[in-house]
């Protein structure tokens, strides 16, 4: 029989969680140095999923890394092939009518509340309850239908082109989003009354997690993690790009610092979003959706490009480095979870092991994205 | 003290309302279905595998110009061909030609990437993407199609 073990007082142990953790939302590994349910040191570590994007972007041609852009971050895929998309016309000099420009932000829209609210579900479920994971992935499969109508896929979709979208929106699309909207915000009234109100959600979010505008800053932290910590910064408004200046919305910004601002941040984009989307239904031109004149070989001229788009997760930067050929030079893409999650090291030290694991819950991680 | 206490009402209530959302979603019409007794119609654009299209004569429309084979971006389609001669009349007099015919179409799905290249750039609108989704299998091999054997099994 073995002896019990005594942890002396100033003696800590080593706890793994992951890489095959629910908690991790993936295969995160971060090695905890524990004293009792205290965290004294914590260190993520990565590659676990780590695939090659960036060097599959510079061994194949333009047109052949759109599926891999997708594959990135499965829950708000359409933003990045955004990104990827907006970042080779910019190269190549390609120009998109304007109706594709407004389907795609409609649909990266719609892509956006569908991952903030599979977020929703699964920040609660890691709290400990389960029940609202079941009503957002109901709204959510609401969505996904949608896009499953237009796109053709559920989860990595591969619809932009360079210049312009793979087809049309159906006949459908138009009066199924706009029954979808006040659909959403009777939904986003009911999360507000069974979860932002309830006691135990707030007992374990407000004043948690604390995440200073300093620490953000010195991390590169952007989207909902930043403007939870006060920083007003959203790339569709700061620096924008395709057809976002013409929308009216508001970029949600708490000073709170904590979990709790972080969650509200994502609830009122949510709203946003359905403002935007709103917009654009009702802006939506008739016209083309592919450019009449288009290189049918891609080969945008020497020279270094960059492009950031707002993510369902942050700022999403890709950088393309042309040497005039066929392949990309360098294919750089700067991921925002990547950026997000190493906040968590420092900032979970001192911090119980639960209130610990609400502040990796409300960063919203998603592996595959960070290892890319 | 009555801070205490109104904190404690508080939350009591709102547990309440809670209680009473998740009441009332008792009552709702239920929106799953049981899946292997009843399936959801694919929409139209579905992707599913691609698979060959046939002319009016039952043929494939290919002309394996390889477009597709070039344009895909994990290498999952190979085709190939056999010249066939066959007999023009131009002018008068009959000429003997040269065609190529598709003799073999292997899709290997275990790497696709349901990207739409193919289709995208097949100018003779030869292939497009089927419906299929109950594809579950323990071996790799069942994901080799032979999509122009498909194809005779779907005309014969």
């Amino acid at each position: 029989m073995s002896a019990p073990i005594h942890i002396q007082p100033g003696e800590t142990f080593t706890l793994n969680v992951g890489p095959q953790h629910p908690a991790t939302h993936g295969v995160l590994r971060v090695k905890l140095e524990m004293d009792g349910e205290y965290i004294v040191h914590s260190e993520t570590v990565l590659g676990y999923i780590h695939r090659m994007h960036e060097l599959m972007g510079e061994n194949r041609t333009y047109p052949q890394v759109l599926p891999n852009l997708s594959r990135m971050d499965y829950l708000g895929a359409l933003g990045y092939t955004h990104g990827h998309v907006l970042a080779i016309e910019r190269a190549a000099g390609i120009e998109v009518p304007e109706r594709a420009e407004y389907i795609r932000a409609i649909t990266v829209e719609l892509n956006r509340i569908a991952s903030h609210l599979f977020w929703f579900g699964a920040f609660v479920m890691d709290l400990g309850g389960f029940t609202p994971l079941m009503y957002a992935i109901e709204d959510r499969e609401y969505i996904l239908d949608i896009l499953e109508r237009v796109t053709g896929s559920r989860l990595t979709y591969c619809y932009y082109r360079f210049g312009g979208l793979y087809n049309d929106i159906d006949d459908e699309f138009v009066p199924a989003t706009k029954a979808l909207i006040p659909r959403m915000r009777e939904s986003l009234k009911k999360y507000d009354a069974l979860v932002t109100g309830n006691i135990i959600l707030q007992k374990r979010l407000k004043d948690i997690g604390p995440l200073s505008k300093e620490l953000c800053r010195k991390y590169g932290a952007t989207g909902p993690v930043a403007r939870g910590s006060g920083i007003d910064f959203d790339v569709r408004k700061n620096e924008p790009y395709s057809v976002y200046p013409e929308f009216d919305f508001d970029v949600p910004v708490y000073h709170e610092c904590d979990s709790f601002a972080r969650y509200k941040v994502r609830m009122d984009e949510m709203e946003q979003s359905l403002r935007i989307i709103e917009q654009g239904l009702e802006k939506l031109p008739d016209g083309p959706i592919m450019p009449e004149k288009k290189p049918k070989l891609i080969k945008p001229p020497a020279g270094d490009y960059y492009q950031a788009v707002e993510t369902a997760r942050g700022s999403f930067g890709i950088r393309i480095v042309s040497d005039g050929g066929k392949n990309a030079y360098r294919f750089k893409l700067r991921s925002p979870t990547y950026s997000n999650m190493h906040l968590f090291d420092e900032a979970c030290e001192g911090m119980l092991i639960m209130d610990a694991l609400a502040l990796m819950g409300s960063l919203d991680l998603v592996i595959p994205e960070i290892d890319r | 003290m009555s801070a205490y206490f109104s904190e404690i009402f508080r939350g009591l209530q709102s547990l309440a309302i809670g209680m009473g959302i998740t009441f009332k979603e008792f009552f709702k019409p239920v929106v799953t279905v049981s899946y292997p007794m009843e399936t959801i119609k694919m929409s139209a654009r579905y992707r599913g595998h691609i698979e060959l299209i046939e002319n009016e004569e039952g043929e494939p429309k290919c002309v394996a110009c390889g477009m597709c084979q070039r344009g895909c971006p994990s290498g999952c389609i190979t085709l190939e061909s056999t010249s066939v001669e066959y007999q023009v009349e131009e002018k008068g007099e009959t000429k003997t030609k040269k065609k190529k015919v598709l003799s073999k179409y292997d899709l290997d799905f275990t790497t696709c990437s349901l990207c739409g290249q193919c289709v995208e750039s097949c100018n003779f609108g030869a292939i497009d993407f089927s419906k299929e989704y109950n594809l579950a299998s323990s071996r790799k091999e069942d994901f080799h199609f032979d999509l122009l054997k498909r194809l005779k099994e779907r005309n014969s």
